[in-house]
């Protein structure tokens, strides 16, 4: 892949940040955008624009067709079977809670069990927390081996029949490990369970097959993964869908009004209340087509090599401490130094340009299990360069001898 | 943007040898305060007679802006009246919008200046202050 003519595509890395070019190492956080994208929603409000699903007019038909094409090639792209089975939805954490607000608040009763584990991320942790004391269901937990992953033997063990909901991080945000999902999937499945994976991480490095991985409701953001903020999409189980209750009423979401009752529309718009954000769906669309231009495979390959090449040159700086396993990791790399607040790193490396996240990456739980209370983190996506994974060594050590020697 | 004004040998200091740090065991008020988007957190402790703070502890966890910034108002609020305490908080607040403050015998405070040239820092530098507030202002009303 060529890295230089990629580079060249996004406008926003062509520049110095505090006076030295930029190296923007949080992509997952959120993702840079490439012109294409840019130019997709620009042209979106500057040629087609107008409300969806309404007008009888031109551009609502174009308008229309844009916002649905989009949720074609959402489909298409992690192979759900049917674009209906698309919600969208604000990002992952709009579609994770509508699966516990909608779906499981419905299904959960006292005595049941939702299973989680420590490494999730708050949005994949507090809508079941919420769910739980509303119905007085039991919160799980698979419990983290030494270095952060889980194994199916502990996930056998803590799935059982009264298992009504397991939800799952694809990738973790904090320790970049891969759970096995498709595995995990079976087990829920032998149970009587539903499986709920948060795709926030993975969806903009992997290949995602909804089907071949027989995950019944998969959610993930467009920010991440070269699209617009304010988007994402929840794939879901028809069964299911068809089952669910809106927990939005309004505009768009429905079928016929009387002054005390109503019906809804079919799936996906039901949950789809008011005008929906249909210059992002354009956007994640244009984002889908440049990220297949370049190919899945050639992402995910260029993520795990830049992965490792970062795991393996940051693990030979003295007092460094990395988080999480050391093989299958992808597109991050989360870390301390000895001694020096991540805040403080994240603020050295700021002023020469190289942008990384320091906090408690909406992971408290995870944080206490590593026993810290905040980290540093680099993260990588399809634009990053060895070379500047380099440079962040560089600024590392420099980092460690500032707070060590350097202050005046 | 110069490190060096940010990190000053002073709040270096204060940073790895904390004035007032650990808990008080007389009756004191107790605030606990947090930064959820960064997860940095505070516990000060307030020893209160009349309207005069005789003794202030810090615990806590952050990056060292916040955690030095707590050490120096600590040091600084011991001895003063409410009144005198909440002008020293406002002329904090002051220093990190960027305005001219002198803080007289207080020098060490003015170390944090540079803060305000790293807007991203600045609630790390006033999470102790913010504490100090909250400890204080419910004390006026009574």
């Amino acid at each position: 892949m060529n890295i230089n003519a990629i580079r060249e595509q996004f406008p926003i890395l062509h520049q110095e940040i505090n006076g030295h070019p930029l190296v923007y190492l949080d992509s997952a956080a959120s993702s840079q955008k490439p012109r294409s994208v840019i130019d997709a929603v620009r042209n979106y409000y500057e040629l087609d624009h107008a409300n969806v699903h309404r007008g009888v007019h031109s551009l609502g038909s174009r308008a229309t067709d844009a916002y649905e094409g989009a949720r074609e090639k959402v489909a298409a792209f992690i192979n759900a079977p049917a674009p209906e089975q698309i919600v969208f939805t604000r990002g992952t954490t709009t579609a994770l809670n509508l699966v516990a607000s909608s779906y499981a608040r419905a299904v959960c009763r006292e005595g049941d069990e939702i299973v989680i584990t420590q490494m999730e991320h708050h949005s994949n942790l507090i809508p079941w927390q919420q769910v739980a004391k509303a119905t007085g269901a039991t919160l799980k937990f698979i419990p983290l081996q030494p270095d952060g992953t889980i194994s199916l033997a502990d996930a056998e063990a803590t799935i059982t029949p009264q298992t009504k909901v397991v939800s799952i991080t694809y990738v973790s945000n904090v320790l970049g490990c891969v759970n096995p999902i498709k595995q995990l999937a079976e087990i829920a499945h032998r149970n009587g369970a539903i499986i709920v994976v948060d795709g926030a991480q993975s969806t903009p490095h992997m290949k995602v097959d909804v089907q071949e991985l027989d995950v019944d409701f998969y959610a993930f953001s467009g920010h991440k993964m070269c699209g617009p903020t304010g988007i994402g999409a929840l794939y879901g189980r028809r069964s299911l869908l068809e089952a669910m209750e809106p927990i939005e009423y309004g505009g768009e979401m429905i079928d016929f009004v009387e002054l005390y009752d109503s019906t809804w529309k079919d799936i996906p718009y039901r949950f789809e209340g008011g005008t929906p954000i249909i210059a992002g769906a354009v956007g994640l669309g244009a984002a889908i087509e440049f990220l297949e231009q370049i190919g899945m495979d050639t992402i995910d390959e260029h993520a795990k090599h830049l992965t490792k090449y970062a795991y393996d040159v940051l693990s030979n700086i003295d007092g460094l401490t990395i988080y999480g396993p050391k093989q299958d990791r992808v597109g991050l790399v989360t870390f301390n130094i000895d001694d020096v607040h991540p805040h403080d790193v994240a603020t050295v490396l700021d002023t020469k340009g190289i942008a990384i996240r320091a906090g408690h990456h909406c992971c408290q739980p995870l944080m206490r299990w590593l026993n810290v209370s905040a980290t540093a983190r680099a993260s990588f996506y399809i634009y990053n360069t060895t070379d500047e994974i380099d440079q962040l060594a560089d600024a590392l050590i420099q980092t460690k001898e500032f707070f060590g020697y350097g202050i005046e | 943007m110069e490190l060096n004004d940010l990190y000053r040998r002073v709040i270096m200091d204060h940073y790895k040898n904390p004035r007032n740090r650990g808990e008080l065991t007389q009756d004191s008020v107790t605030i606990a305060l947090n930064n959820p988007t960064c997860g940095d957190r505070i516990s000060l402790q307030l020893q209160l007679e009349g309207d005069v703070i005789t003794d202030a502890r810090f615990t806590g966890e952050g990056c060292s802006i916040s955690m030095s910034s707590a050490s120096m108002m600590t040091e600084a609020v011991k001895g003063r009246s409410y009144a005198e305490a909440l002008d020293l908080a406002e002329r904090f607040s002051s220093l990190m919008q960027g305005q001219d403050v002198e803080f007289e015998e207080l020098e060490d405070i003015e170390a944090l200046s540079g803060v305000n040239k790293f807007p991203a820092r600045i609630k790390c530098a006033t999470l102790a202050w913010n504490a100090l507030k909250k400890g204080i202002e419910p004390q006026q009303s009574k």
